[in-house]
C-alpha cells in the first residue's frame, strides 16, 4: 500500500514536469518561434514558409491546445523528442546520448569518490569530537558558502593558467584525438578531467562531512554503543560496526538522491571547464533558444532524478526497517 | 570506571558552560554576526562613498590604483563602485527570496499540516513534487522564456523553485506540535485557529524558521551568482553575480585581471561564512545533543 502511494506520486511529478515542459513555453512571454525568426534574419532575408516551419517544429501543429498536449505526450511516448536547432538537423535524442556518457563518467565517479571520502572524514569527525580532525568541519563550510563556479575559476586560474599543469578546458584533447576507445584517448580524457573532478571534490565534500559527523554525534549516546563500549572491543570495532553501520543511513538516503543529480547537477562545471556533457548541451541549447533541445534535456534530467528518489524510497525499506514500521 | 567519571565531569562542565551564558552568545555566532553587520553596512552606506558604477571611461583593466582603488573593468568602469551596488543588488535578492520562501513554507508547511484532511494532502503532495523536480534546469527553463528580467523576477524564480524542502521540515515539526497537550488545551478552551497558529505553534517553530531565513539568504545569493554567471540572471541591476559574470564574458581569468573577479567571489564568500556561523550557533540552540563542549586537558589524555 505504502509502495503504491508512492508510486503515484511519482507519477503524479512526472506528469506535472512534462505538463511544465509543455506549458512554460506556451505560457511565459516571448515565442520560440519570433526567437528563432530573429535569430535568422539577422543572417539574411527568410521567406515567409518558415514561420510555418519553425511552428511545425516546435511541436505546433495548429488545433487547439489539449490537441497539441497529446501530440506532444504521444511524441514522448514514441522517444521523439524533436529536432535541435543548435546541430540542426540532428534530431534531440542523438545529441542527448552524445553528451551523456561525458556528463554519466566524471560527474559519477567523483560523486562516489566525495560520498566515500566525506563519509569517512565525517565518522572520524563525529567519533573523535573536539579534536583537531573535529575542527574541519567549520572549514569545509566555509567551502560550501563559496559559489561552485568561483572555486572553479581560482583553481582554473591558479592550475590552468598559472601554473600551467592542466588543460583549460574540454573533454579531451581534440588535436590528436577523435573520441575511440583507445588507451591513448582514454588517458587523454582522463587527464582532461581532473581538475573538475578536483574543484567538485572540494565544493562538495563538506556536506557529506558535516552530516556524517552530526549523525556520529547523535549515535555515539546510543545505548548500544555504550553497551559494545563496555563489553571491551576494539575502539575500531565499536566506531565502524556499530556506531557509523547505523549513522550512515540518512547519508545512504542522500548518496542515491545525489545519484539522481549526477545527470543534470554539473551545469555549471560544464560550463568553466567547456565539459562536452549534458549540462553544456543545456547552456548552447538556452544561448541558442534552441527549445526542443532544452525541453528534451530538462525531461532526461528529470526523470533521472525521479528515478533515483524511487530507488531510494524502496531501498530504505530495506535496509532500515524503522521506516516500515512508521511510514 | 575511567568512562563514568569522564561523562560525570563532561556534564559538570556542560551545566558550568550553560550557567555562565546564554548559548548563542559564543564566538561563532558573534564573529557571524559581525560579519553579517559589516556586509550589510557596506551595501547600504557604501554606495553614497563610490563614483558611479556604470561611468564608462578610457582608463580600461588597469590594476588598483590612487584613483580607482580596486582598478577598473574592461569598459573603465570602476571595480568598488561596482561592488557596492553589487552587494545591494545580492543583498536585496537574498533577503526577498528568504522573505518570500518563509511566507511559502509557513503556508504550505505549518498551515497544511495544522489543518489537516484533504488540504494537508494536497499540499504535501505539492511540496514532494516540487522536491523532485531539479531546482536549477527549471531555473534555467525559465530563465530563458522570460527575456528581460528584473530583480524581483530572479528573485521570484529562485524562490518558487527552492521552498519545497523547507515545507517539508517545517510540516513533520507542525505535526509533532500539534498533537501536544498544550495544543489541545487550548483548542478545546475554544481558541481560534489563527491564535492557536501564531500563539502556540509558531514560538515553537522559530529556530526551525531563522535556520531556513538564513540558508534561504545564502541560498538565493549562490543561486544568483551562478544564473548570472550562466547568462540568464538579471538584465536591469548589478550584483556580484552579475560582475563575475562580465568579468568571465570579458576574459579576466585569462588576462590575470584578478581585481575584477577575486573581489566579488571573496565577498560573496565572506558573507556566506558569516551566514554559516550564526547558522551553527542556531543549530546548537536547535539540536543541544550538537554542542561541542571542551573538557579539561587531563581528561582528554586519558581518554585515549
Amino acid at each position: 500500500m505504502h509502495l503504491v502511494r508512492k508510486l503515484a506520486q511519482y507519477l503524479v511529478a512526472l506528469w506535472v514536469a512534462l505538463t511544465l515542459n509543455f506549458a512554460l513555453p506556451r505560457l511565459l512571454p516571448g515565442d520560440p518561434v519570433d526567437a528563432v525568426l530573429s535569430k535568422l534574419q539577422q543572417q539574411g532575408p527568410v521567406d515567409p514558409e518558415s514561420r510555418h516551419a519553425l511552428e511545425v517544429l516546435f511541436g505546433n501543429t495548429g488545433g487547439p491546445w489539449w490537441q497539441q498536449y497529446l501530440d506532444y505526450l504521444a511524441g514522448i511516448a514514441h522517444g521523439d523528442l524533436g529536432t535541435s536547432v543548435t546541430y540542426f538537423p540532428t534530431p534531440v535524442t542523438t545529441v542527448i546520448s552524445e553528451s551523456l556518457p561525458w556528463t554519466l563518467v566524471l560527474v559519477g565517479m567523483v560523486t562516489v569518490l566525495t560520498f566515500v571520502l566525506g563519509t569517512a572524514l565525517g565518522t572520524i569527525a563525529g567519533w573523535r569530537r573536539g579534536t583537531w580532525i573535529d575542527s574541519l568541519v567549520p572549514a569545509t563550510t566555509v567551502l560550501q558558502s563559496i559559489p561552485y563556479f568561483w572555486v572553479a575559476l581560482i583553481f582554473l586560474y591558479v592550475f590552468g593558467v598559472t601554473l600551467g599543469w592542466f588543460p583549460l578546458g574540454g573533454g579531451y584533447d581534440s588535436n590528436e584525438f577523435v573520441p575511440e576507445l583507445s588507451f591513448a584517448f582514454i588517458g587523454s580524457a582522463a587527464y582532461y578531467a581532473i581538475l573538475p573532478a578536483l574543484t567538485i571534490l572540494v565544493s562538495a565534500i563538506g556536506g557529506w562531512l558535516l552530516g556524517m559527523r552530526n549523525m556520529m554525534v547523535a549515535v555515539r549516546s546510543e545505548d548500544y554503543v555504550v553497551a559494545a563500549e563496555a563489553k571491551g572491543l576494539r575502539p575500531l570495532r565499536v566506531m565502524t560496526m556499530y556506531a557509523a553501520r547505523n549513522a550512515v543511513l540518512p547519508s545512504v538516503a542522500g548518496f542515491a538522491i545525489s545519484l539522481g543529480f549526477v545527470v543534470g547537477g554539473s551545469l555549471v562545471m560544464e560550463q568553466v571547464f567547456s565539459y562536452p556533457g549534458i549540462g553544456r548541451a543545456m547552456l548552447q541549447a538556452v544561448s541558442n533558444s534552441d527549445y526542443a533541445l532544452m525541453q528534451g534535456l530538462f525531461l532526461v534530467i528529470t526523470v533521472s532524478v525521479l528515478a533515483a528518489n524511487l530507488v531510494v524510497d524502496v531501498l530504505y525499506g530495506l535496509i532500515d526497517p524503522r521506516t516500515r514500521v512508521h511510514a | 570506571m575511567t568512562q563514568l567519571v569522564t561523562a560525570e565531569t563532561a556534564v559538570a562542565v556542560d551545566v558550568a558552560a550553560a550557567r555562565s551564558r546564554p548559548h548563542w552568545i559564543r564566538p561563532k555566532s558573534v564573529i557571524g554576526g559581525v560579519i553579517i553587520l559589516a556586509v550589510v553596512l557596506f551595501a547600504v552606506v557604501g554606495p553614497f562613498f563610490v563614483q558611479d558604477p556604470h561611468a564608462v571611461s578610457s582608463d580600461g583593466l588597469t590594476g588598483p590604483s590612487a584613483a580607482h582603488l580596486l582598478g577598473t573593468t574592461n569598459t573603465g568602469t570602476d571595480v568598488l563602485a561596482q561592488l557596492a551596488y553589487g552587494a545591494r543588488g545580492s543583498l536585496t535578492i537574498g533577503i526577498l527570496v528568504a522573505v518570500l520562501i518563509t511566507i511559502l513554507t509557513s503556508v504550505f508547511g505549518v498551515a497544511g499540516a495544522y489543518v489537516g484532511g484533504a488540504v494537508d494532502d494536497a499540499f504535501s503532495l505539492l511540496s514532494n513534487v516540487l522536491l523532485v523536480i531539479p531546482g536549477l534546469p527549471l531555473m534555467i527553463i525559465i530563465g530563458a522564456y522570460v527575456q528581460h528580467k528584473s530583480l524581483w523576477m530572479v528573485a521570484l524564480v529562485i524562490a518558487l523553485t527552492g521552498w519545497a524542502g523547507g515545507a517539508r521540515v517545517l510540516r513533520a515539526q507542525t505535526l509533532s506540535l500539534r498533537s501536544r497537550d498544550y495544543v489541545s488545551a487550548s483548542r478545546v478552551a475554544g481558541e481560534k485557529m489563527w491564535r492557536i497558529l501564531l500563539v502556540e505553534i509558531f514560538p515553537n517553530l522559530l529556530p526551525v524558521l531563522s535556520s531556513g531565513f538564513v540558508f534561504g539568504v545564502v541560498g538565493a545569493i549562490l543561486a544568483e551568482a551562478g544564473l548570472s554567471y550562466i547568462g540568464i540572471g538579471a538584465s536591469d541591476s548589478i550584483t556580484w553575480g552579475t560582475m563575475l559574470a562580465s568579468a568571465q564574458a570579458g576574459q579576466a581569468l585569462l588576462l590575470g585581471a584578478w581585481w575584477w573577479f577575486v573581489p566579488p567571489g571573496v565577498l560573496i564568500a565572506v558573507l556566506g561564512c558569516g551566514f554559516a556561523l550564526v547558522n551553527f550557533a542556531l543549530d546548537e540552540v536547535i539540536n543541544p545533543r550538537l554542542r561541542t563542549y571542551r573538557m579539561p586537558r587531563q581528561d582528554r589524555q586519558e581518554r585515549r
